[in-house]
């Protein structure tokens, strides 16, 4: 049976892992090759890392990151933040990356999906979703939170997996670092619209809402950043909590 | 030495870094001619199967292969490797596969696809590449194609989504994982070890 993947979040900026609260006020939290091979040995199913600076300096930095980590730890590993081309999927999967995760430049330029999935497969191109609540529904963002690009977020999921997106991370804006629990509403409105994994991220706080987001928002893994990060709860904490609720998860 | 096939498809480097770390030689071999310095050889794979095999046609590699396999030197297909080692699959209808294995590639007909996570491998058959791997131990699977129940006695280990399939087969030297060991921790460590030790 497939495990629920439990996945810690590196935000990393020019070297250094950050976190914020709703994408804002970060503050630092080490050095992410130092956390990736914590968090691995207590079993991570995968790590996630995010180049949030802006700057190529920030950009090549990530690429060494990802090059240091990955001869050490062997598990997946996915890498976002500004990729724009096939070029800069290609720079970061030779760095020892198996995923590239893409957001803004997608809404920008949606056939890069496709693009990206015709060159490395689906499996590798991850689509990921700022979204944050506007009335009933969710609209994708870009630039890191800062611009509403007018998408609807469910329907920009369909569409990025109709594309060619193997998976969808969906980062919720209003629950980031808030340790409220995960937007359990819009998981669900996106599992339930796309056949690809989908992957939920901010808000969890405590195990509870973790597996809330599982069992009533379908999510096939979750993302956390904040509760490892100030070692509130181990990746096993987690998994013990889960398999004792009858979530399948990996040993 | 292991050679590493690359087709300019595959992302060849998790694959390097895990027998770097075992303390494994291994070289990318992009060319027929590189076959020769090699004593076993990995197919890794990502993208589709059509367009793996036809730029291992373009290149030559694809003969190169087929006098190896037959000749009976060790192989080990990864994923989409493995299942270019089958007769074809619905992903590429039409384009033959090496036909090591019996059947063809289907798709996941329930669940997500691509099935993408750790699953659980239960054996089927003693193997020297399954030794000191735990019943039910987990791998990482990204793939949204699986060979058929086809492979029958070469099917080593199995493993369920929505329904059973073909997870490791082997057939004299040569074998196949639909999962990535390279990616799958410890037990995929140990599977690559078995492998350069004993298959």
């Amino acid at each position: 049976m497939l495990a629920v993947r439990v996945i810690p979040c590196l935000d990393v900026d020019d070297g250094v892992v950050v976190k914020g609260t709703r994408f804002k006020d970060l503050r630092t939290s080490g050095d992410p090759a130092e956390l990736a091979r914590l968090y691995d040995a207590q079993g991570a199913d995968e790590l996630c890392f995010l180049d949030i600076g802006a700057t190529p300096a920030s950009r090549a930095t990530m690429v060494s990151i990802v090059e240091k980590v990955s001869d050490q730890v062997f598990v997946p590993l996915s890498v976002g933040g500004g990729i724009r081309s096939e070029e800069d999927m290609r720079r970061l999967l030779n760095a020892g990356a198996d995923k590239v995760s893409v957001c803004s430049a997608a809404i920008r330029d949606p056939d890069l999906l496709a693009r990206g999935a015709r060159i490395f497969g689906s499996q590798c191109i991850v689509l990921s979703i700022d979204a944050k609540r506007s009335g009933g529904s969710w609209r994708a963002w870009t630039g890191g939170g800062r611009e509403d690009s007018g998408l609807d977020a469910v329907d920009w999921a369909v569409r990025g997996a109709k594309l060619g997106a193997g998976e969808i991370l969906l980062n919720s804006i209003d629950r980031d670092g808030t340790k409220e629990g995960y937007d359990i509403d819009l998981v669900r409105a996106v599992s339930d619209r796309v056949s690809i994994p989908v992957i939920a991220s901010g808000g969890a706080g405590t195990p509870e809402q973790i597996l809330d987001v599982i069992r009533e928002g379908r999510a096939d893994a979750v993302l956390l950043a904040s509760l490892f990060h100030e070692k509130k709860l181990t990746v096993r904490e987690i998994k013990s909590g889960l398999a004792e609720k009858g979530v399948p998860v990996r040993w | 030495m292991i050679g590493i096939v690359d087709y300019g498809a595959g992302n060849l480097k998790s694959v390097r870094k895990a027998f770097a770390f075992l303390g494994f030689e291994s070289a990318v071999l992009e060319s027929p001619a590189g076959l020769s310095g090699a004593d076993r050889l990995v197919l890794p794979g990502v993208g589709s199967f059509g367009f793996a095999m036809d730029r291992l046609r373009e290149s030559g590699l694809a003969e190169a292969l087929d006098r190896w396999l037959r000749s009976g030197r060790p192989l080990l297909g990864i994923c989409l490797g493995m299942q270019l080692l089958t007769e074809g699959s619905e992903e590429s209808p039409g384009v033959p596969g090496f036909g090591v294995f019996g059947g063809t590639c289907r798709r996941y007909r329930a669940g997500r696809v691509p099935q993408i996570g750790w699953n659980s491998l239960s054996p089927r058959r003693p193997d020297p590449l399954l030794t000191g791997v735990e019943d039910g131990a987990n791998f990482y699977f990204a793939n949204s194609f699986y060979p058929g129940p086809e492979a029958g006695a070469d099917t080593l280990a199995v493993s369920d989504y929505h329904g059973e399939f073909p997870a490791v087969l082997g057939r004299g030297n040569i074998r196949g994982t639909q999962f990535h060991p390279e990616k799958s921790g410890r037990s995929g460590l140990r599977l690559l070890q078995n492998w350069v030790e004993s298959c």
